[in-house]
């Protein structure tokens, strides 16, 4: 008899992998192969959720990771987090600001009337939710007709680009404490090249928390809501478009925008607490933003961001303001990583469980003589 | 010379040219160097690194992998090993990525030829050399975990030195059992003070670390953590003077020493299995290359004396 159980690993692993493409393909002759631009328009929030989560801004190769992982979100934003994670850090943008966003929604829940107005943009927030069997057998004709028609209805230059922030409103009538300038100035906490190792600055669970599975960080964030813990927000703002991304020049180190990216920033207005210095009581803020046009995870996390805040100064009541709890169970790619290889072989740990449960066992019978039989 | 390890069938695979040697960029791997030299200088600490994601499952063995991406150069030969076999599915997928990455480099099935060892839950049976560096693929870097889930305050735990917590559990488990429970990721004192979790390995291979005439070095990817045990290095596993540290037993109910099926060796880790014909229970060493090369050393004994 041969070498048993664990043979011929390098056939099995290429077997897999040709299997998985033929699954990939077997549409077959009736079926064109997935276009990259048609990933990124017509499944919009599956691509701004992958560039989000793979905490990389490439929207062709987030289309790409799409289209290579049959459309499993753990997988592509792990594939376009790897192909990050080779490239060198060249260069780093000042802190930009997202006044200069232009916009395509921005909502606010704390003032009917804020500075600008409110501008729904594009949502299905309201929308209901019945199965639309009129695409079922969408015709490209009626597909088509129905853009061309909405572009002839709506003129877009009728909406400003940008819009003023409504918590600067808010900082104005003295409800909010003032910018931390001090904050502004502290050179953020690069997640890609250094580890956690807390306690850590609030940059690091800002950028912790802007590349976190989706799903994770909402059902953290979902029992602050529920009540473990209670941070009690109002969306004071919360805005998607495309923030220009300045860089300095090479030669002259002017600022130079070199291209926008699409983002969701969410601000929340949340309790006021207990002034330590004896200051005037002002309400809180909680932060969220990340890649993509992603609602749900902005507003978790600017939730989080007011919990863990609350976490850091005055120690953790709960898992949602608990730092270590909350940024090292949110990432997709560990996550799901350490979930996987629960498939691979266990072999020897397992034979060194049985060794150990045998000898209790026989142990306890030692000890119990007949008990068994009883 | 060294011979190939067969993964040529997966030509499925294709390298693209876009990356760098080792996959990863070289300031990269310089990070994970210099963590490498703090592991080693301060033996069992855990040294904390920014720790790259590498393009398969954390938990498949990342940690090792930039530890292994990170050292190899053109002139090194390299062994993969998972679960103590070269043709263990992991240990293909993982071989065949660093070949992939890193074109002119040897692979190797053989201890004896290897200078570079990447392995997950095992340490080879074979005794290793100065010249040889072990790398160990580790899921849980913490001995402590088992007893305090948060990093913040195992860290201070670590640098008291305290772990009376992990000897009370210890206790408690023989007042409970009559027995430590503990079977694989036995906590191990280095040097006297840090205690490691000796990653996935089994009792077994504890006491190889102990003394080792390789450098071990430990990679924890998704923990983002780098420890070693240099060479020379006491390594203790947790033990109380009237409770001595034992690996895993492979005697029969009668008390004798079960041996390898195949070739017959009654000293090394055994796996067991069910023959799916007879379905009688067998065992058979966990180190394939070890088993090859018992088998080997029988035929040739055989032949002489037949």
């Amino acid at each position: 008899m041969g070498y048993v159980a664990i043979k011929g690993g390098g056939k099995a692993i290429s077997g897999a992998e040709k299997l998985l493409e033929f699954v990939r393909t077997r549409q077959g002759q009736s079926a064109e192969p997935l276009d990259l631009d048609t990933i990124e328009n017509q499944l919009y929030f599956l691509h701004s959720r992958i560039m989000s989560e793979g905490g990389l801004f490439h929207p062709k190769l987030a289309s790409l990771a799409i289209k290579q992982s049959l459309g499993d979100t753990l997988e592509a934003s792990f594939a376009l987090r790897a192909y990050r994670s080779t490239k060198p850090r060249l260069v780093e943008s000042p802190v930009l600001d997202t006044s200069s966003m232009r916009v395509i929604r921005r909502i606010s829940a704390s003032f009917k009337d804020i500075p600008g107005g409110q501008m729904l943009g594009a949502s299905s927030d309201y929308a209901l939710r019945l199965m639309r069997t009129e695409l079922l057998d969408e015709s490209p004709e009626a597909f088509k007709a129905v853009a061309a028609k909405w572009l002839d209805e709506n003129r877009h230059d009728d909406i400003p680009d940008t819009f003023p922030k409504v918590l600067d409103a808010l900082r104005e009538e003295g409800l909010l404490p003032p910018v931390d300038e001090a904050a502004a100035e502290k050179k953020p906490f690069d997640i890609t090249r250094e580890p956690l190792v807390f306690p850590v600055p609030r940059s690091a669970a800002l950028s912790t928390m802007a590349r976190s599975e989706t799903g994770s960080i909402l059902a953290i964030a979902y029992s602050n809501m529920r009540g473990y813990g209670d941070i009690h927000p109002t969306v004071a703002e919360l805005r998607v478009g495309y923030l220009p991304v300045m860089l300095p020049h090479p030669i002259t180190g002017e600022l130079i925008e070199v291209g926008e990216v699409l983002m969701t920033e969410c601000e929340v207005v949340a309790m006021y607490e207990d002034e330590e210095d004896g200051g005037k009581p002002t309400f809180s803020l909680g932060y969220g933003a990340c890649f993509g046009h992603n609602e749900v995870k902005a507003i978790s996390m600017s939730i989080l961001d007011r919990a863990l805040q609350s976490g850091m100064k005055n120690g953790p009541t709960n898992p949602s303001e608990d730092p270590e709890f909350v940024l090292l169970h949110i990432d997709g790619i560990d996550s799901m990583g350490f979930c996987t290889h629960y498939k691979m072989p266990h072999y020897v740990t397992f034979q060194s469980d049985m060794d150990r449960l045998r000898t209790t066992q026989d142990k306890h019978d030692d000890k119990n003589p007949g008990a068994d039989n009883a | 010379m060294p011979n190939q390890a067969n993964t040529s069938d997966i030509q499925f695979r294709q390298a693209s040219v876009e990356y760098n040697f080792g996959f990863l960029d070289e300031y990269a791997k310089k990070e994970v160097r210099r963590s490498v030299l703090k592991a080693i200088a301060i033996p069992g600490y855990q040294v904390p690194y920014s720790s790259r994601e590498m393009p398969m499952g954390r938990g498949f063995g990342t940690g090792g992998l930039q530890l292994t991406l990170s050292l190899i150069g053109k002139q090194d030969t390299l062994k993969v090993i998972d679960q103590g076999s070269d043709d263990s599915v992991n240990a293909v997928n993982l071989r065949s990525f660093i070949e992939m990455t890193c074109p002119g480099i040897d692979t190797t099935t053989k201890v004896s030829e290897a200078n570079l060892i990447q392995s997950r839950h095992r340490i080879p049976e074979q005794a290793l050399r100065e010249d040889q560096v072990l790398v160990l693929q580790v899921p849980y870097p913490d001995a402590l975990v088992v007893v305090e889930p948060s990093e913040d305050k195992r860290k201070i735990m670590h640098g008291e030195a305290d772990y009376s917590r992990l000897l009370v559990k210890l206790y408690e488990d023989i007042v409970k059992f009559d027995e430590i429970t503990i079977s694989h990721r036995y906590p191990t004192r280095i040097n006297r003070h840090y205690v490691i979790d000796s990653s996935p390995i089994p009792r077994w291979d504890v006491p190889k670390m102990n003394d080792s005439r390789a450098l071990i070095l430990l990679g924890a990817g998704r923990e983002k953590k780098i420890y070693a045990v240099p060479p020379y290095t006491l390594a203790e596993p947790l033990e109380f003077d009237d409770v001595p540290f034992r690996v895993e037993s492979f005697d029969d109910e009668t008390d004798k020493r079960r041996t390898c099926h195949r070739c017959g060796c009654d000293h090394s880790f055994l796996d067991e299995f069910v023959d799916a014909i007879s379905g009688e229970k067998l065992y058979q060493c966990s180190d394939s290359d070890y088993c090859d090369e018992q088998l080997k050393a029988r035929s040739v004994k055989q032949g002489l004396e037949g």
